[in-house]
């Protein structure tokens, strides 16, 4: 790659590296951004995406390399400096507070000593004149996901912004609501803004984006234009080889198969103020079945998780039925011995113990149910057993690690996810629930954890799956029901159903549930 | 008449240094930054500005010096939990620790010496008045600084931008960190701030309340200071509520054991605090108030990723 000179790039990154320990994060990045273009960058979980923009904003260092801003070159230093410049980001974690109202949070970075009332009304102005409704009084602990990050946005343009950068912003919508965003995008390129987005979406890249960068083990392995590539070959150039198909053979009969996991009338109240309750949730999976479970992130799929997991008991202990016994007043130990066996999200303290070795961790979760094999005579733990036994799931599930049996917290997230999956199938159980499967899990692990969901339900198992990530949904799921505001929909089967109808439902769409309206100004 | 006058006066001056340390305290927690180390710096305050009171001769040094103590005595706490990252809970306790022992040594030469007291204020004509006279005109200087502080502190948290920026750190402070917020600067003037208003606190004590010194004569006032902001939610005028109100309890109890009602002394001691708490849990059932009010990242350590 040459840096051109001409004056029309904005950006131009030279040489850009950052080292943390042994881990060469990004190696020697080059990257030149047009004025008015949309710049894709593209790659895997771990390829150097996230510690490329941190190096941008300034809120972290690169260790050598240059950066040129309108041809100048210019030190980064902090995210003050990043503003100043005139680069502007929006967070793939939001960097909202809860307890302050959204014109706080938008005050908060804007240096002008003007008052709150003055932003809030220029808040409110600049929202509604990009399609973006937002009442600057809500407490952002209140507000939804895509609500969030329009105050995310609107935050980023009342700083005058040259440069915007996106870092995965669609993870958390609707369908309809990236396509709002979609539109605001072309409207600020169309202003000769330029922006820089991040995503593994291929689609919606393909679909806006004028020129990529793709990224692979922090290394630039290419430049292209993604309207003239397909899907297929941009993944390829991502990953580096051909990613697995998942390949799900329709089910016969499914209507008569007995249900394995019933929840009956499922009621939550809210545990902190901020948490969503859950309403009246039914739903049945069948022996042979796998059942998706959409919805925007926050509203009840983790109150959710917890209560047919077992991490809060129910008082009604018919509400949750595994393999025709009630269950709601079960601890997960007991619903572990009644067959049913759980994936939850954050696989670091929650799903796996982080300074503990990967066998001990499968001893954690299987004492119980694999008392026989792994605990001996007086309760002594047959450590050859487990051992062997986590070896056999590390082969079974392809896990990738440094050492023989090392701690969790030193596996990658995705060698470490489908470590947690694997030691819950090699159980074989026969009621499997899972939250977030791939989430942020490399493309060849992710299909080699959803092609085995889908070939445990095959087996005779109920599988549920609840995920943020339409595409696994519609790739893994015989039937898809949408969460929204601690209610759920019926399951739709997957025949019926298409991206916009599901979005429609995450939305809100349903009877009963209005989008959140706002008075014009 | 006089009487109701004098306990009124009594309470007043049993609540302030409470007041002064528990607003101090509020500060600090409301950066994210919990600072177990209250009593220690209290106490630091009072050898301090007692010592400074005695050898000059003039309370106005004695509490300068106080407030000196405190702030400096602080910052020892603010170097190891902010720049060093220790935990605050464990470094708090051996502030407290470490003040209470300290205090000690350096204020053995003092046991026993008359000290100086800070005179109450004397406006000719307003203070001579009937009942509101002498309680709003002719009580001690350090009383009026902790009404003003109060009010100060709650203009500063929740009318200015500073304010705002020193509330969302401890909302947030890898969000804060992320939007360039000076996380670590902002705690440390915090840390201070608060070791500042504690040495205050003590000053009152050795140079007001009881002007002499006495070995570990913060006797817990730290400790109440730091529950009172916990209980009152983290918002100030909840703050000069519970400490006007344990004030009213602990004057009350004492009287009653004058008295020689036939209560066991131990119940009645310990009345002002059920008071305190009682009340202020029944003003905090707001629980989404609470929520809001209540700083998210207290207490856990900020290192930023560079």
């Amino acid at each position: 790659m040459s840096a051109n000179h001409d004056g029309a790039n904005l950006l131009e990154v030279r040489g850009l590296t950052k080292i943390f320990g042994t881990l060469t994060a990004c190696d020697h990045i080059d990257l030149n951004i047009a004025k008015g273009e949309i710049h894709a960058l593209l790659g895997e979980n771990g390829a150097g995406k996230s510690t490329l923009v941190k190096m941008l904003f300034g809120s972290l260092e690169p260790n050598s390399g240059e950066i040129f801003w309108n041809g100048q070159a210019v030190r980064i230093t902090s995210p003050g400096a990043a503003k100043k410049l005139g680069i502007g980001m929006v967070f793939q974690h939001f960097s909202l507070f809860e307890a302050l109202t959204a014109a706080e949070n938008i005050a908060l970075s804007l240096d002008d000593g003007s008052p709150i009332s003055s932003i809030a009304a220029k808040a409110r102005a600049l929202s509604y004149s990009y399609g973006l409704p937002l009442d600057p009084e809500s407490l952002v602990g209140d507000l939804s996901v895509g609500e969030r990050q329009r105050i995310e946005i609107i935050r980023c343009l009342l700083q005058t912004p040259q440069l915007i950068i996106l870092d995965e912003p669609t993870s958390v919508l609707t369908p309809q609501e990236a396509d709002k965003l979609f539109e605001t995008l072309e409207r600020l390129r169309s202003e000769g803004k330029s922006i820089l987005y991040i995503s593994h979406r291929l689609e919606e890249v393909k679909r806006i984006c004028d020129r990529a960068t793709v990224l692979r083990h922090g290394k630039v392995v290419g430049h292209c234009n993604p309207r003239e590539q397909t899907a297929s070959s941009l993944a390829r150039m991502m990953v580096g080889s051909e990613v697995q198909a998942v390949v799900r053979a329709p089910v016969e009969g499914i209507e008569t198969a007995q249900p394995l996991l019933e929840i009956r009338g499922l009621n939550r109240k809210p545990a902190t103020p901020f948490s969503i309750p859950l309403k009246n949730i039914s739903l049945n999976v069948r022996a042979g079945e796998v059942i998706g479970i959409a919805g925007v992130a926050g509203n009840g799929q983790g109150e959710f998780f917890e209560s047919v997991s077992g991490e809060v008991l129910q008082q009604d202990t018919a509400s949750v039925r595994i393999r025709g016994k009630d269950a709601g007043g079960l601890t997960i130990t007991g619903r572990r011995l009644l067959g049913a066996a759980f994936v939850p999200e954050e696989r670091l303290g929650h799903g796996a113990a982080p300074r503990m070795k990967l066998s001990e961790n499968l001893l954690l979760s299987r004492h119980a149910t694999d008392g026989k094999a792994f605990v001996g005579t007086g309760g002594m733990v047959r450590s050859g057993a487990v051992y062997a036994a986590s070896q056999r799931i590390i082969e079974a599930m392809d896990v990738r690690k440094s050492a023989p049996d090392p701690e969790a917290a030193a596996l990658s997230g995705g060698n470490l996810q489908k470590f947690i999956v694997g030691r819950e199938l090699d159980r074989r159980p026969s009621v499997m629930v899972v939250n977030q499967p791939t989430w942020g899990v490399d493309a060849g692990a992710a299909a080699h954890i959803r092609q085995a969901l889908i070939e445990l339900s095959r087996s005779g198992s109920a599988v549920l799956v609840i995920s943020q990530d339409l595409d696994e949904l519609f790739e893994i799921s015989d039937a898809i029901a949408v969460m929204h505001n601690g209610e759920l929909s019926k399951p739709m089967p997957i025949a019926e159903a298409t991206f916009e109808k599901v979005g429609l439902l995450m939305g809100g769409a349903e009877p009963g549930h209005a989008e959140h309206t706002l008075e014009t100004a | 008449m006089d009487i109701t006058v004098n306990i009124l006066l009594t309470i007043a001056t049993a609540a302030t240094p409470l007041l002064i340390a528990a607003i101090g305290e509020l500060v600090v927690e409301r950066s994210g930054v919990l600072n177990l180390g209250v009593e220690g710096m209290m106490v630091m305050g009072a050898v301090g500005g007692f010592g400074a009171g005695y050898l000059t001769g003039s309370p106005w040094v004695g509490l300068l010096a106080a407030i000196a103590v405190g702030a400096l005595f602080s910052l020892l706490f603010a170097v190891m939990t902010l720049s060093l990252a220790t935990n605050q809970v464990a470094t708090g306790l051996s502030l407290t620790l470490l003040g209470l022992g300290l205090s000690g040594m350096m204020g053995t030469r003092f046991v026993g010496q008359p000290g100086v007291r800070l005179p109450n204020l004397d406006i000719p004509g307003l203070s001579s008045i009937p009942v509101v006279g002498r309680l709003l005109f002719g009580q001690d200087p350090v009383f009026y600084i902790s009404i003003a502080l109060t009010a100060a502190v709650m203009w500063f948290l929740f009318k200015t931008r500073t304010g705002l920026t020193l509330r969302s750190i401890g909302d947030s402070h890898t969000s804060a960190h992320a939007l360039g917020i000076k996380v670590i600067r902002y705690r440390y003037l915090a840390v201070i701030f608060g070791g500042a208003c504690a040495g205050l606190a003590g000053g009152h004590l050795s140079l007001v309340y009881t002007p002499q010194w006495v070995e570990n004569m913060s006797a817990g006032r730290g400790w109440i200071a730091l529950a009172l902001v916990v209980f009152a939610s983290w918002r100030p005028w909840r703050v000069l509520a519970g400490a006007y109100i344990f004030g009213a309890v602990w004057i009350g109890q004492l009287h009653a054991q004058a008295f020689g009602i036939p209560v066991p002394s131990q119940m009645l001691s310990s009345l002002p605090y059920l008071a305190t708490v009682v009340v202020l849990v029944l003003i905090s059932r707001n629980k989404r108030l609470t929520m809001m009010n209540t700083p998210a990242s207290l207490g856990q350590p900020f290192v930023p990723d560079r």
